[in-house]
């Protein structure tokens, strides 16, 4: 049963590689042709073969500055997308961000606390990812000691635990100082890829294949899940054990996400819905299909980012300016894929 | 076949019902009359295991469901809600197969078999030709329809339907009552809850009346829905006469005193 539609759904999938390899031209730096197929030759070689690695100023560009930037786009994008899909389904509701529980706001102050206390690179990201967590266990456990059921505390605890944290990092602000830390902290929260090492990708990559994979398998339990708990439940389904299940590996990908990045908003919203608009509304397409879409659209923004002016714009600036008037357009068009 | 033994449910102020019990054969039509607010969605709840009863027992082939776990009470006991919101527009056929849940391991994703098993109980309740349609765009009736198809889906040998007609118009209301009646005449067993007591002699084989949190009525369908228990039942004046053209009696309310 040969279907058109899903082979032209297939070429999607190539995308992320296709740009992945197109980014690694764009750039201040000139780098032609010639140059990215012989340092990739060369590096590739000094990888599997021993020989010795190019030192030359293009090697440094392509491999040392570039393709670790854009590696950590795409996980960035792939895990917030991810993210934000399995959450929205959960919850039932098609406005629902990765930071619904307050993991945005917990890395946040995470960082910010790192960056007034330490200023050490590795700490403000082990701070981040360990906020992000403690948010989600404080609005779970929040969640689940309120007498009410279902998925409407825990979006309350959720806005509780971010307001928390919100808070505090307006205190850590508050107390920073001006000149140094203060501007580090604003920097911080804007969102950028811009210092990133394969050190930094070395630690958020186990627990994004971890989250990402469960969540990949349960993929098809999450459209029982949106049925409702009655429904998931009269399907045979252990709804609690389930949802948690969901919630903290989709938390996983967003605080490891986050604490190389910084919050970045709108990705883990909008692309959803575009992969929505592509394959439906069925998890068994629809998660897979948010991972490559979401890794092309944070890399095409990362692109962006250091292209259009001199300096750097941050990423949660420009994915919000592309991501909000892209959410008006798909609104207008009418063609959410929901009802 | 199904056995409820003095089942009791509370949501902690008072019992919504309590000393519960009746027993189903295999292809029976149960009819579980009553007014609004007597606790029949939560006496349905209660046997589909969504609910966990307060005291009493519900066994299914002879099994204790409270052993039974939420996977093995889905594998026998088919449970149709009375409508559902579907917050994203699943096609027919992705809702219908959502049914194979209780028989898949926990990562395991529909195959071919399920489809297909999803298009054959589509086609019983005779609307194959909406599969690829979302659900959302579906009539009140067709909606119904496709609970049934998916509860199906399930292979219960029990299914329970929580007033399945309570949204539709007459004529999705008879579609959906001689749907009834064609599953129970292939072996279902059937657990209905109803607003019209009309119901129970178009599909029932039994009937039970619901009121003031216990049964006050149960057996064939004839011994229980009656002018002087229906009255009560619903505190107004009700009349059960014979069709005599039909062979068949009706339940009508009365006007005036």
């Amino acid at each position: 049963m040969f279907d058109c539609r899903y082979s032209r759904t297939a070429l999607v999938y190539v995308l992320p590689l296709a740009l992945l390899i197109g980014s690694l031209f764009v750039g201040r730096y000139q780098t032609p042709v010639s140059a990215v197929v012989d340092e990739s030759m060369k590096a590739f070689s000094s990888l599997f073969f021993g020989t010795p690695a190019s030192v030359s100023t293009q090697h440094t560009v392509l491999f040392n500055v570039r393709l670790p930037r854009i590696l950590a786009a795409l996980l960035v994008g792939a895990a917030l997308s991810t993210a934000g899909a399995s959450f929205q389904g959960i919850f039932r509701n098609p406005l629902v961000s990765p930071y619904i529980l307050g993991v945005g706001a917990g890395a946040g102050f995470g960082a910010c606390l790192a960056i007034l206390l330490w200023d050490n690179y590795l700490l403000i990201q082990l701070m981040a990812f360990a906020f992000g967590l403690l948010a989600m266990f404080l609005a779970i456990s929040m969640g689940k000691a309120s007498k009410g059921t279902g998925t409407l505390v825990f979006v309350l605890s959720g806005i509780i635990v971010s307001s928390i944290f919100t808070a505090l990092t307006s205190l850590v602000k508050y107390v920073a100082d001006p000149y140094d830390e203060l501007p580090a902290i604003v920097f911080w929260l804007m969102g950028s890829l811009a210092t990133v090492r394969y050190g930094d990708l070395l630690y958020i990559v186990l627990p994004m294949f971890v989250g990402a994979l469960v969540l990949f398998l349960l993929r098809w339990r999450i459209n029982i899940l949106s049925l409702g708990d009655e429904e998931a439940k009269a399907l045979g389904m252990n709804v609690e054990k389930m949802r948690l299940i969901i919630i903290v590996c989709a938390t996983l990908l967003t605080s490891a996400a986050v604490s190389i990045s910084g919050v970045i908003g709108w990705v883990g919203l909008v692309v959803p819905h575009i992969s929505r608009m592509i394959v439906g509304p069925n998890y068994s397409r629809l998660l897979p299909m948010s991972m490559v879409i979401g890794a092309s659209f944070m890399l095409l923004v990362d692109d962006l980012s250091r292209t259009i002016v001199a300096t750097e714009i941050p990423l949660g600036i420009l994915t919000s300016l592309v991501g909000a008037p892209l959410f008006a357009y798909l609104i207008r068009r009418g063609r959410m894929g929901w009802n | 076949m199904l056995e409820v033994n003095s089942l009791a449910f509370s949501y902690g102020n008072g019992p919504v019902f309590e000393n519960v019990s009746f027993s189903l054969k295999k292809g029976e039509v149960m009819c579980i009359l009553g007014p609004n607010g007597a606790g029949k969605s939560t006496l349905i709840k209660c046997i589909a295991g969504i609910l966990k009863p307060a005291a009493g027992s519900v066994r299914i082939l002879g099994r204790d469901t409270a052993f039974l776990g939420a996977k093995g009470i889905a594998r026998h006991i088919g449970y149709v809600p009375q409508q559902n919101e579907v917050v994203f527009p699943f096609t027919v056929l992705d809702f219908v197969v959502m049914g194979r849940a209780p028989h898949l391991s926990m990562f395991a994703s529909p195959r071919a078999e399920d489809m297909e098993l999803a298009r054959e109980s589509l086609a019983v309740v005779g609307l194959s030709e909406l599969a690829e349609r979302p659900v959302a765009s579906l009539s009140g009736g067709q909606g119904q329809m496709v609970l049934i198809a998916r509860a199906l889906v399930q292979k219960p040998s029990l299914l329970l339907l929580d007033e399945p007609t309570s949204h539709l118009d007459f004529g999705n209301q008879v579609l959906v009552l001689e749907t009834v009646q064609r599953l129970a005449s292939l072996g279902m067993s059937i657990v209905m809850n109803t607003h019209m007591p009309d119901h129970a002699f178009l599909v029932g084989s039994r009937a039970a009346a619901l009121a003031g949190g216990r049964l006050v009525a149960l057996g064939a369908v004839e011994t229980v829905v009656t002018g002087k228990m229906m009255s009560s039942v619903y505190g107004v004046k009700v009349a059960v006469r014979e069709i005599e053209d039909m062979k068949r009696k009706v339940c009508l309310p009365l006007r005036g005193k």
